[in-house]
């Protein structure tokens, strides 16, 4: 009796004229322990089918990935303003307080040094006049020279006059 | 819509795209990749959703074409999707289902299907669509899926007396 409803049922499946519920009522039969043996293929069909209904997906979907931005963009951006920056803060604060001791200290040099330079100068120009007492000294001994020649024609005449008187 | 709307909206039948997407491209990742781009789709067209009759007849509508899409540039690049489903982490149903032999080999003979009549016995013997519903989600007539569904059985019933009685001899 039940075999025969569902034979008529599989016939009607076969031709894809069975409702929802009839399936339904064939998966029952099919699971359960008494199936007649000329049907027995369908039970590994029926099996599969409402085993295949309980696999599921179980990977996740990133949902937030369209909100990611290309921040290597945006980084290069601000590596170029921290690049000008540091190039514009400085001259904007003008010099430094070490920079401004810095120039004290070379500004203390060069006037140190003209001083030395004056200093040398001088003592060049005492020199200077020194040289010129020892040419006027230069003077003197020629002159003494020439007195001294003098004196030698003196002595000759002298002596001549001596040899003649003589 | 915020993100816990949309899991909510998803949750009931994203396990169903994924098993039709299986259906068609046979591996595991590829399946799973699929789901994810299909699912990706909506939330990125999150305000349109609301405008669509049956969210889930659309995302089937989606599945089957992505993965016909998906299938022909395979065929294109003469490449054939090679399942690599060896060893199965996913679950220890997925094993039992794919262990038994029987059961195994009702799969096989889903495999050698046409594309059409993978969907509509995928629509219909797993999922349990009604007929109107599967011919609004594939664009057919009635009828048409049907026929189709008729076709796809006999096959299968064939295939599997076959197997069954070689089995026994």
């Amino acid at each position: 009796m039940e075999l025969d409803r569902i034979e008529d049922l599989l016939k009607k499946y076969n031709n894809a004229e069975t409702s929802l519920q009839e399936e339904a009522e064939l998966s029952t039969y099919f699971k359960s322990n008494n199936v007649a043996p000329h049907l027995a293929h369908y039970k590994a069909l029926f099996q599969y089918f409402s085993e295949a209904q309980h696999e599921e997906f179980t990977k996740d979907v990133p949902l937030n990935t369209k909100r990611r931005y290309n921040s290597y963009g945006w980084i290069s951006v601000a590596a170029v303003i921290v690049v000008m920056i540091g190039l514009y803060v400085p001259n904007l604060f003008g010099p430094s307080e070490e920079e401004l001791k810095q120039q004290e200290e070379a500004q203390l040099a060069y006037e140190q040094t003209v001083k030395a330079l004056n200093l040398l100068s001088i003592g060049v120009n005492q020199g200077r006049s020194e040289l010129n007492a020892l040419t006027m000294v230069g003077e003197n001994l020629n002159q003494g020279l020439d007195e001294v020649n003098r004196l030698h024609h003196f002595a000759k005449t002298k002596n001549e006059i001596f040899n003649l008187s003589n | 819509m915020k993100q816990v709307d949309f899991v909510n909206l998803i949750m009931p039948f994203k396990d169903k795209v994924y098993r039709l997407a299986k259906r068609l491209l046979v591996s595991r990742e590829e399946a799973e990749d699929a789901t994810q781009e299909i699912l990706l789709k909506l939330w990125n067209n999150k305000e349109k959703i609301k405008n669509y009759k049956n969210v889930e007849a659309f995302s089937m509508t989606m599945t089957k074409n992505f993965c016909l899409d998906r299938l022909k540039s395979k065929q294109a690049q003469n490449l054939k999707i090679v399942h690599s489903n060896y060893t199965d982490n996913n679950s220890s149903l997925q094993k039992q289902v794919e262990a038994r032999d029987s059961v195994d080999w009702v799969s096989k003979i889903m495999d050698e299907l046409p594309e059409q009549q993978k969907i509509i016995v995928q629509l219909r013997d797993v999922e349990q669509y009604d007929y109107d519903e599967i011919a609004k989600m594939l664009d057919m007539k009635e009828t048409a899926v049907r026929v189709n569904l008729s076709r796809a059985r006999k096959k299968i019933r064939e295939q599997l007396t076959q197997t069954h009685r070689y089995g026994i001899r």
